[in-house]
């Protein structure tokens, strides 16, 4: 392993220790928010669409406005919150990315330092930006659908393109050099078993999570948006006919869908990320600082848990909170293996960086 | 670097692009419009029915069925764009580790590529017409990703299992 590629404060370090740290607050985030906000946010949902439905049931226009406006706030808060965690975990992906690719973009240090603080700067300000949408709504804003917070995590996003941009530039003059120099780099060669457990496990996530993604295409997404349509014209027509019995049915029926929905939505998103998130982690084993058999430990705790995860998330709607629980369970395994390579990996920086003092 | 690793890598960051490009335009010039959409046909067909209106309510549900038709397959090509294009990369990065002779991995890495960049475009290209074409190229697009990240993944474990 060449030291050099992993100084301190190298664009690599930045990404790598940043990336997993954007992973890890995305992850805990979204933690939070299945245990805490998702499921009671749910209901809130469910309880003022039907409150609308029997407003509409009762001619009463002004209640069918305000609850709709209810279904419309819970529904942003939802929004935001997802985002938040989504885009979190994504720029930690692409942080991650960006880590391995470093040796192959022809730029000075200072350059590439300076495209991985931007990176982290954007990548960090867009999440914390939609995170505030909610909250701050459009107070003072000068737009008039667009909020300051959507103004901030736009611009986040932008910086974000900007660095990734400006790394991809490096990529091209390295490739558009007329004799592009070897790059040698320890973490290409690495056939650890950890490394090559991660990155097949991984393979073997993603290309699960595809083929559930092509089943739930063919067979489910056309029909459950036939049905979201249908569900909500029955039980509008059932308030116009006065119908309360038919409303109730519509209600559940369309609670029903909802939940399915989701949780086939949640497992298809999860354990691709996780399949992804194990292959870009198989590359940086030789950074974990850890004793084998640790380093092997940790490899099949995220693995368990990136299977446990998305798999009791499609029993939930079956065996309801018990498989709510597990899948939680899971995604604390992914969280606590992930935690501890970082340190694994923040012990290797350590080590270098007292060598280089002692020097 | 062999030609295929660079396809995939290159390609990979240039489709990152363009699906973090297209997030942008979308969430400045176009979600915030469309989510308004959706709410207001929702409401306006549950106030048609507190008028007692079924028709005006069909109205109001079949506009709310096309806005939110087009707002789930716009954020999904967003996603799916970035997320393939991660995958192109990182495969780039592994695909010393293919057993395959460069031609052969010349073929998956543009399979994978083709895939990648024409599955999204298929599910956005649904939100402008519904019929079978789109819907071709989505499948076209998806079933390319799928039989290359097979193979791949077959020509890993190949040579995981030879050197072993």
């Amino acid at each position: 392993m060449q030291p050099s590629t992993f100084a301190p404060l190298s664009a690599r370090r930045l990404l790598v220790l940043g990336g997993i740290g954007l992973i890890l607050v995305g992850m805990l985030f979204g933690d939070i928010f299945a245990v805490f906000v998702l499921h009671q946010n749910a209901a809130r949902v469910g309880a003022s669409l039907a409150a609308a439905a029997h407003a509409a049931l009762a001619g009463d226009h002004a209640a069918v406005l305000a609850n709709f406006r209810g279904v419309g706030a819970f529904l942003e808060n939802r929004g935001t919150k997802v985002d938040t965690h989504v885009h979190m975990i994504d720029f930690g992906y692409l942080a991650l990315l960006l880590a391995i690719l470093q040796p192959w973009i022809a730029f000075e240090k200072k350059a590439k330092q300076g495209f991985a603080w931007l990176f982290l700067a954007g990548a960090t300000l867009l999440p914390v930006g939609v995170f505030l949408i909610h909250y701050v709504g459009l107070a003072s804003s000068p737009l008039q659908t667009i909020g300051w917070a959507s103004i901030f995590a736009d611009f986040g996003g932008l910086l974000v393109i900007l660095a990734t941009l400006g790394l991809l530039l490096g990529l091209v003059k390295y490739f558009r050099s007329h004799t592009p120099a070897h790059v040698k780099d320890g973490l290409f060669s690495d056939r650890s078993a950890a490394g090559r457990f991660l990155l097949a496990g991984g393979m073997v996530l993603v290309l699960t999570g595809f083929l559930h993604g092509a089943y739930y295409a063919g067979v489910d997404l056309y029909r459950h948006e036939a049905l979201d349509s249908s569900i909500l014209t029955e039980m509008a027509k059932a308030a116009a006919a006065n119908d309360a019995g038919a409303v109730d049915r519509s209600l559940e029926a369309y609670g029903q869908l909802q939940g399915d929905k989701a949780v086939k939505i949640a497992a298809h998103a999860h354990i691709i990320e996780f399949g992804l998130l194990a292959m870009m982690l198989a590359f940086f084993q030789p950074y974990v600082r850890l004793r084998e058999t640790w380093k092997i430990r940790w490899v099949y705790v995220l693995i368990l848990g990136s299977v446990l995860l998305p798999v009791c998330v499609l029993m939930e709607l079956r065996y309801g909170l018990v498989a709510g629980g597990l899948a939680d369970f899971g995604g604390l395994l992914v969280i606590l293996a992930l935690l501890a390579m970082w340190i694994g990996i923040l012990r290797y920086t350590g080590q270098l960086d007292s060598q280089a003092g002692e020097v | 670097m062999s030609g295929s690793r660079r396809l995939l890598i290159l390609g990979g960051i240039g489709l990152a692009l363009w699906g973090m490009g297209y997030g942008l335009w979308y969430a400045v010039f176009a979600e915030h419009q469309a989510l308004n959409g959706i709410g207001a046909s929702l409401t306006t067909a549950f106030d048609a029915a507190a008028s007692r209106d079924p028709g005006a309510a069909e109205t109001a549900f079949s506009k709310y069925k096309e806005a939110k038709y087009i707002y789930d397959r716009q954020v999904d090509v967003h996603g799916h764009w970035i997320g393939l294009a991660m995958l192109l990369i990182v495969v780039g990065i592994a695909f010393d580790r293919v057993r395959f002779a460069e031609r052969q991995k010349l073929v998956l890495a543009c399979a994978l590529l083709a895939g990648a960049a024409i599955f999204p475009l298929g599910v956005l290209l649904q939100t402008f017409d519904h019929g079978a074409i789109p819907r071709g190229i989505a499948i076209l697009g998806s079933v390319l990703v799928i039989a290359a990240l097979l193979v791949v993944t077959l020509g890993i474990a190949g040579r995981e299992a030879l050197s072993e």
